[in-house]
């Protein structure tokens, strides 16, 4: 699924990496626990994540994750946008929850980031 | 291909940590080295960073890239971990919830550190601080 598709489908708003719209992402992962993140998934793909900081945007440069969506509506200064930019990772924006956003990725057919042990 | 790098880590700010471990994957990738190999080297350094600066006030980080190995040794003067059994333990924490705010304090920082590298010491006294330092092989 493009980037742009799932900014479609989220109704979301691109706030940094607009140029990798067309960008493949073949898996997702929700969590507002960095630790979690950093444990727990082992692809790259786009994380959902209800936590807005900094962090999060060097949890997913770590990662090698290429997609980041902040969902409830959070919006990140603009320190969190350019250190994305800077990192070629996606930014995006939407209003709806996490659960809800995560659903509707899935049943649009976007599947679980492979899981460490 | 040796390179060496040295960072400060500042304790006080939360908002940088991670810097270190971005420019090391940075260095690590230029260098040519296998993406699945810096990825294991910077998500163990980036917790030991980050513990460091939520556990520890900062500290100072030294690499070592040599051809077939990278080691990392991240040597703090924080209050030292009174029992290393049970900090490695999946879950065992004593972040605060400000931390847990963060999105840190899972418990699973240690525990990740040892899972992505192929060897790690940890050398830590009460009251004067923690070296860990971590092996990943290159080949
Ligand atoms: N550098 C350090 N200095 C002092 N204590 C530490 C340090 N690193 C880890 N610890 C202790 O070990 C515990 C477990 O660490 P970790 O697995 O990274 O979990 P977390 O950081 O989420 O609490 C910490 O809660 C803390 O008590
Ligand atoms: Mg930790």
């Amino acid at each position: 699924m493009k980037v742009s598709e799932i900014a479609e489908i989220l109704n979301a708003e691109i706030v940094a990496g607009k140029e990798l719209a067309d960008m493949e992402i073949n898996s997702a992962c929700g969590s507002d626990m960095m630790s979690d993140v950093l444990a727990y998934f082992k692809d790259q793909g786009i994380l959902l994540t209800g936590l807005v900081n900094p962090q999060v945007v060097r949890t997913a440069e770590m990662m090698d994750i290429k997609c980041i969506a902040f969902v409830r509506g959070k919006r990140p200064d603009g320190t969190l946008t350019d250190l994305a930019e800077e990192r070629g990772i996606v930014v995006m924006l939407t209003d709806e929850t996490m659960f809800t956003a995560c659903g509707l990725l899935y049943s649009n057919g976007l599947t679980e980031a492979g899981r460490h042990e | 291909m040796n390179k060496r790098l040295h960072y400060v880590i500042d304790g006080d700010d939360f908002t940088s940590a991670g810097q270190a471990s971005g420019d090391v994957k940075k260095v690590l990738k230029t260098l040519g080295v296998p993406s699945e190999i810096v990825r294991k080297a910077s998500i163990a350094m980036y917790e030991g960073e980050i513990n460091m600066v939520i556990h520890a006030d900062g500290g100072v980080i030294d690499v070592d890239i040599m051809p077939d190995r990278i080691v990392m040794a991240l040597k703090d003067s924080g209050p030292g971990i009174p029992n290393v059994e049970e900090a490695m333990q999946a879950g065992f924490s004593t972040a605060p919830d400000t931390i847990r705010n963060l999105g840190f304090g899972a418990g699973m920082g240690l525990p990740n550190m040892k899972k992505y590298t192929d060897s790690m010491e940890i050398d830590t006294k009460v009251g004067v601080g923690t070296t860990i330092t971590m092996t990943v092989k290159i080949v």
